[in-house]
């Protein structure tokens, strides 16, 4: 039994990575067909393992309710929102859920009018806090900080129509420094993100990582 | 009764009124927003500027969920939390749809029907147990859900894992450093004779920084100076991401209060 619980996990993990590795370096058609078959695959076991996430999280919210803890009504609303949503999800628009997804209905409506404005809501929050932020910290008490809060600057201006106003070539100036420096520097990360993850995915097919197995 | 008990009883009576005087601002909070909502909704209704129907109460709705999210920026608030909630509910809902109708239904039982609808042969094997062998690895992971034989769902996480890690590796090899080496080192001089200003500056700019992470040298020296350079680099880089991070921000948060004053409320012509 030891084996099936420890040994195969660690022996499957070594095996299909050694095949991504391997068919990734075949110019073969049957490679590149068993490559594809293995990638769809991989997107079947992530569609079907996705609901045990929601059932995590209303599971969470569940106990949350049932135990009256502080904030309970709002996991009511989580409850709420999901299934008003699988309601229109589930109807289609009248043609159930064993017919393609329908283009028009309850589910693109609260898409276009409550998915979308929240979501775009929250990123723009953001703006507010990175603002506060940059309020607090960026004070060019060195060289460093200050060569940081010039380069900040520059880019913000240059990105707005009033840079134009404050010199014509602040845009540009702008520009380079996205596409020079801020480069060169991104390529130099690029290449210890690369180490990284190589060596972790070595790590991890040779079984020395397992915090996947739960830690054992 | 000792004194700790007496505390600890007034400690529980103090907690239970602030929780009684906080529900009742959370109502209070709800009152009012809900009625503002509606007033301002009933006075646009009615001035013309929004129209009854389907469009007009998905502005309605998304307006007040804007506000409602936005109200965080003064402090974390019960209107807030009550959009967020709600959010956080759709959302899910709707991965679980865009998962059903994109990947399950199209992917699994459409294409094992359309399988099942032809002629057995051994190519309709192979490829309907492409299907069927990994719907049955992701569904070992439900295991968890009886701890007697939870194990099992340590082989859909080692199938993932151990699949996804090979990949990474041929990938950021390819994506991280054989493509980035090339645009790395071009010609520093012109055709024409002059300095390349351009690939000189992505060159030292490359060196300068690799040689900042690099830890198994002392930093002093050409070395540390070298490093200090690259260390000028990394924040030219912060800078113009941070900067340019804001400005993507700052678009989004044009684009809602575009839609609250112009789309809801009609202050923004044009």
């Amino acid at each position: 039994m030891n084996f099936f619980k420890k040994r195969l996990p660690l022996l499957l993990a070594f095996f299909t990575g050694w095949l991504a590795v391997i068919l990734d370096y075949i110019p073969h058609q049957n490679g590149e067909a068993l490559m594809t078959t293995i990638t769809k695959g991989l997107i079947i076991i992530g569609a079907v393992t996705a609901f045990m996430g929601i059932y995590g999280l209303l599971g969470h919210h569940y106990l949350k309710m049932k135990r009256k803890n502080e904030g309970w009504a709002y996991s009511l609303l989580v409850w709420a929102g999901f299934f008003i949503m699988m309601l229109f999800g589930i109807y289609n628009n009248g043609e159930w859920i064993l017919k393609p997804q329908a283009e028009v209905g309850g589910v693109s409506w609260i898409y276009e009018y409550i998915f979308n404005p929240c979501q775009a809501t929250m990123f723009s929050m953001l703006a507010f806090f990175i603002a506060s932020a940059a309020y607090r910290t960026f004070r060019a008490k060195s060289i460093e900080a200050g060569i940081l809060l010039v380069a900040a600057i520059i880019v913000m201006i240059g990105q707005v129509p009033v840079g134009i106003l404050i010199s014509e070539r602040l845009p540009d100036i702008s520009q380079w420094l996205l596409d020079y420096p801020n480069l060169a520097v991104k390529r130099a990360i690029f290449f210890g993100i690369a180490l990284g993850g190589v060596s972790t995915s070595l790590r991890i097919i040779f079984g020395i990582e397992r915090a996947y197995l739960g830690g054992e | 009764m000792s004194a700790i008990d007496t505390d600890s009883n007034s400690n529980s009576n103090s907690d239970m009124n602030s929780n009684s005087h906080n529900k009742t601002n959370e109502w209070w909070i709800f009152a009012v927003f809900f009625s503002i909502i509606i007033i301002a909704n009933a006075i646009l209704l009615g001035s013309g500027s929004l129209k009854w129907g389907w469009s007009g109460v998905g502005i309605m709705m998304a307006a007040a969920f804007t506000i409602g999210l936005y109200s965080f920026l003064y402090q974390d608030n019960p209107l807030f939390k009550m959009a967020e909630h709600f959010y956080v509910g759709i959302a899910t809902a709707y991965l679980i749809i865009v998962t059903w109708y994109s990947v399950i239904l199209t992917d699994i039982i459409y294409a094992l029907r359309d399988l099942w609808s032809q002629p057995f042969s051994s190519t309709i094997f192979w490829q309907m147990m492409a299907i069927i062998l990994p719907t049955m690895i992701g569904l070992l992971v439900y295991t968890r859900l009886v701890p007697s034989i939870s194990w099992l769902s340590r082989i859909t996480f080692a199938v993932i894992i151990g699949f996804g890690s090979g990949l990474a590796i041929p990938n950021a090899i390819n994506a991280y450093i054989l493509e980035q080496l090339k645009p790395s080192m071009m010609p520093l001089w012109t055709s024409a004779g002059g300095i390349a200003w351009g690939a000189l500056v992505i060159f030292f700019g490359v060196i300068t920084t690799l040689v900042y992470f690099f830890f198994s040298l002392e930093h002093k020296g050409v070395i540390g100076k070298t490093a200090k350079i690259g260390i000028w680099f990394l924040m030219i880089s912060f800078g113009a991401s941070f900067g340019y991070t804001v400005m993507a921000r700052f678009s989004l948060l044009i684009e809602r209060i575009n839609f609250l004053f112009r789309d809801w409320i009609p202050l923004i012509n044009g």
